[in-house]
């Protein structure tokens, strides 16, 4: 098989390869920055063909494959072939055919030529939701070198969000494809912006419960939960650092709405901006140097950021775009997703993290990434003034809805990394 | 550098004959078992007091530098357990313009009505409560609410009235007064409402 193995053929195996090795785990930093994707805008969804499973299994592959930017076609029209099947346990092939350097770069699909196996494998343990998840994770680590999204540290990814109804708001927990919602609290009370602290399974979130807005900690484990900061006025959006060690908040109690930096705990708290302007939504560059957030910039609505540690407040540019609000930086530190409003309308829109002309995706408000930076989960707004959460692929522009927690509105959803 | 890139070559070398081998050999053989680990976490939304017993952070502590605005630093305290009637000063509501702050100047006598209402009553207080439209996005709103509470509270403020006495919340665009979708509805709901706030007891 060597032996009739064709040259081209050998290239693909090769650059599979490259991938495996620079995407593999232990790495440093640096090398990964090196060669490892550029988030590419775009680019066509790569075509694979899905055969053999059922019921929930079926529907989560081809779920998550289009939120990580493939496309789900006939037999016999694709390089990429998932087979295998679900019963008792998943079990799944990945066969690839022919030479797909084309077909991922959106041009011809040429499926003659060899066929190889990429992996065959099993899966057992946990729920079949999760072998699935797993699985579609393999795929696109297999295909792409960059892992998927569906599973982080062994576990189904999470996303928090709010729900509200008639009685008020709650904040819940769900996979990130919306499976499996939790309430987190049953206050009746306003809530906003939930916010997790990197690699722990607790939350952070504004709260009306007590009356004034507070900045609850809560550990989901336990379900204790304690008053983080109480300040008179405004106290809200919170952002854990990177490093989990310093909380970003937005505080009015100075009698002007600024952004702060406090430790964990909620003490040592330190003023950042010192504007008599909007300030909000502060989010963290991943090497934790930089808190961006949404200002105002000679009475016009821009990106800012501010050193960490204090310092000179400099301008993200946003060029095409109006009215940028609601930043969050990417964990591979290349771009800041935000939203922007011309009028009564909100579009999800991604500009370099520099600061330069903004691309706008789709239309929708307050985008969160995955931990791998390639998908965002953002709110769109139904026809009936409902709001759901959704998966937007950002190269692809594939989207996906997830399902609504039972007659609620769903929205601020943040991306557990 | 170089050490790493000579590290990468051997790696691929050796992934790329890895490769080759496992695709010779195991074609519709299920090679590898993966185990998924539990994914029930326990959410335990009941039973959560809220620990107040925290230590309040130091208002005065490192690296604060207090703003200088109009009303001033806000009182700390608050007024929990105060008694709540926003039906007192409802006709003092104020509106403002699409995203803006400012005060308009034809609503200053209405805030003038509010400075003599707490003159004219001691031992009570005003809670100044600002809302927005729905356009917007949400933590902006919540912003952009605390600042139209600031903004009147400074005018009171200005008016003669004690800081203590005035409490300020923002509720962004959490509680419209008129739920629709049009310019009608959004200037009802860009507004200060002026609530009197009766200590315990009275």
């Amino acid at each position: 098989m060597i032996i009739r193995m064709n040259s081209r053929y050998f290239t693909t195996i090769i650059i599979i390869a490259v991938l495996g090795v620079l995407g593999a785990p232990g790495l440093r930093a640096q090398e990964t920055l090196e060669v490892s994707h550029q988030t590419k805008l775009g680019i066509p969804p790569t075509p694979i063909t899905i055969s053999g499973f059922s019921g929930e299994v079926a529907s989560v592959l081809k779920f998550d494959l289009t939120v990580m930017g493939f496309i789900s076609v006939p037999a016999g029209s694709a390089n990429y072939e998932l087979s295998g099947n679900n019963a008792g346990n998943v079990t799944g092939q990945l066969d690839l055919v022919g030479d797909a350097s084309q077909s991922r770069a959106g041009g011809a699909i040429n499926t003659s030529g060899p066929r190889s196996v990429l992996f065959s494998r099993s899966y057992q343990g946990g729920s079949l939701r999760a072998q699935a998840h797993r699985l579609a994770d393999d795929v696109v680590l297999k295909i792409t070198g960059v892992n998927g999204i569906a599973e982080v540290n062994g576990q189904i990814s999470k996303i928090a969000f709010k729900a509200e109804n008639n009685t008020g708001g709650e904040i819940y927990v769900a996979d990130f494809d919306g499976h499996n919602p939790m309430p987190a609290t049953q206050d009746h009370s306003i809530v906003a912006a939930p916010c997790w602290v990197p690699g722990h399974f607790a939350l952070y979130y504004t709260s009306y419960k007590l009356g004034p807005p507070c900045v609850f900690y809560q550990d989901l484990r336990t379900g204790t939960r304690r008053n983080f900061a109480n300040y008179p006025g405004l106290i809200g959006s919170a952002a854990v650092s990177p490093d989990g060690r310093k909380v970003a908040m937005i505080l009015g109690k100075g009698g002007s709405v600024n952004l702060y930096v406090g430790d964990a705990d909620g003490g040592d708290v330190k003023q950042l901006t010192f504007t008599t302007e909007d300030n909000s939504s502060p989010c963290w560059s991943p090497d934790g140097q930089w808190i961006c957030f949404a200002s105002k910039v000679n009475e016009r609505r821009a990106l800012s950021k501010v050193p960490a540690e204090g310092g000179a407040m400099e301008r993200i540019p946003t060029g095409g775009v109006s009215n940028p609000s609601e930043p969050d930086w990417s964990p591979d530190g290349k771009m800041i997703a935000f939203t922007s409003q011309y009028l009564g309308g909100f579009n999800i829109c991604v500009v370099p993290a520099e600061g330069g002309i903004a691309t706008p995706l789709v239309s929708g408000e307050d985008p969160s990434w995955s931990p791998n930076s390639r998908t965002l989960v953002y709110v769109r707004r139904g026809s009936g003034g409902n709001r759901t959460l959704s998966l937007l692929d950002v190269p692809t522009k594939q989207v996906k809805d997830v399902p609504r927690v039972s007659g609620s509105s769903n929205s601020q959803p943040s991306w557990a990394r | 550098m170089k050490n790493m890139k000579s590290k990468t070559l051997f790696n691929l070398i050796a992934l790329s004959a890895a490769l080759a081998i496992s695709a010779i050999g195991c074609r519709h053989t299920p090679q590898k078992t993966s185990t998924i680990y539990g994914t029930a976490h326990p959410v335990n939304p009941n039973a959560m007091p809220i620990d107040n017993s925290q230590p309040m952070p130091n208002p005065n502590g490192n690296g604060i530098i207090t703003t200088p605005a109009g009303g001033g630093p806000l009182p700390a305290g608050g007024f929990a357990g105060w008694a709540a009637n926003s039906d007192i000063l409802a006709d003092q509501t104020i509106h403002f313009d699409y995203d803006k702050s400012a005060i308009k100047a034809h609503e200053q006598p209405k805030l003038d009505a509010v400075a003599d209402y707490l003159k004219n009553h001691a031992g009570i207080a005003v809670r100044v409560e600002g809302n927005c439209d729905e356009r917007g996005t949400e933590e902006y709103n919540r912003s952009l609410g605390e600042r139209r509470a600031l903004a009147a509270r400074e005018r009171l403020v200005q008016a003669g009235v004690d800081p203590s006495r005035l409490d300020i919340i923002t509720y962004g665009k959490d509680k419209p007064v008129d739920p629709g979708h049009d310019e009608s509805a959004f200037a009802k709901n860009r507004r200060d409402d002026f609530v009197v706030l009766t200590p315990p007891g009275q």
